[in-house]
């Protein structure tokens, strides 16, 4: 499944659309840890909402696309959790450990305008 | 190896209905697990069928998330098997179950398994443990060699 990924400003946008097989989730971690590097963007928003569960491996590739893009130097930031997939998450025991979440794309935005004035001075976000 | 698959889903059946069920296998779907695309196949499945018998949304989602880390073990670990999912009737109560039946190695200490933080592929070891959590009821046979049974079931409250 291709999962299009769009540029706007200094930031990449990812939005899942429908649900994804772990291979479809891997290649977007891949892809988007490359991209982000090629247009040298200091921020990803993934845009979880058309995911259909967040089951364990879900989990961990977010956690680890996040913690990779941060490597390179970006922040990621994850908006969309659906309340049923909250639910979810919780009740299986699972945590997104230090990745940054937003309501909405809108509030995704604004958390990375917000972080872009201390950018310069501390570009790391634990 | 010298079961094969219907003998032990059958067995299944027999193992944990009541009585009082009456049309468990009227609407019983059986999905061939051997690739990640039947993993997404499975839980949307489950998803429909908990929808139909009246499950909510949030109810509808973690079964298809515990219908997800089940097929998942099975093709992390035995490569191919399948998902059961039926409806089921006890006295009054409306339920959903799901069986997981493979033909892999099997689990060698299943009480280790189902202690969370435990994984031997390099997850995060939430499996078992998590989707034990997350429904009603929960069993599990398994036999180094012979392969492994979960079934699990979440009634409508």
């Amino acid at each position: 499944m291709e999962i299009p990924i769009l540029k706007k400003r200094e930031y990449l946008i990812a939005s899942v659309q429908a649900a994804l097989t772990d291979q479809d989730l891997v290649g977007l971690r891949d892809k988007l840890v490359t991209l982000v590097g090629e247009h040298r963007s200091s921020g990803v928003i993934l845009d979880v909402t058309g995911m259909d569960v967040m089951d364990s491996f879900s989990v961990r590739t977010l956690q680890d696309l996040a913690y990779m893009i941060r490597l390179r130097g970006a922040v990621t930031v994850i908006v969309g959790i659906q309340p049923d997939v909250a639910f979810s998450m919780i009740q299986l025991g699972l945590r997104l450990h230090g990745v940054p979440t937003a309501l909405d794309l809108e509030e995704g935005l604004n958390y990375l305008d917000s972080r872009q004035g201390t950018r310069k001075s501390f570009p790391y976000v634990s | 190896m010298s079961h094969n698959a219907s003998d032990i889903g059958s067995g299944v059946s027999e193992g944990s209905l009541s009585q009082a069920d009456t049309n468990g296998s009227a609407c019983e779907t059986r999905i061939p697990i051997s690739g990640v695309e039947d993993i997404v196949k499975a839980r949307q499945q489950g998803r429909a069928l908990a929808h139909d018998l009246g499950f909510s949304l949030t109810q509808a989602t973690l079964i298809a998330t515990a219908i997800s880390e089940l097929a998942r073990n099975i093709v992390l670990y035995a490569k191919d098997g399948e998902i059961v999912i039926a409806r089921k009737n006890r006295q009054a109560h409306t339920g959903i179950m799901v069986s997981a039946i493979d033909h892999g190695p099997g689990i060698e200490n299943v009480r280790h398994a189902l202690m969370s933080g435990y994984s031997s592929s390099g997850g995060l070891g939430l499996g078992l443990p998590g989707v034990r959590q997350m429904v009603d009821e929960f069993e599990i046979h398994s036999q180094p060699g012979d392969g492994t049974q979960v079934t699990t079931t979440m009634w409508l409250k």
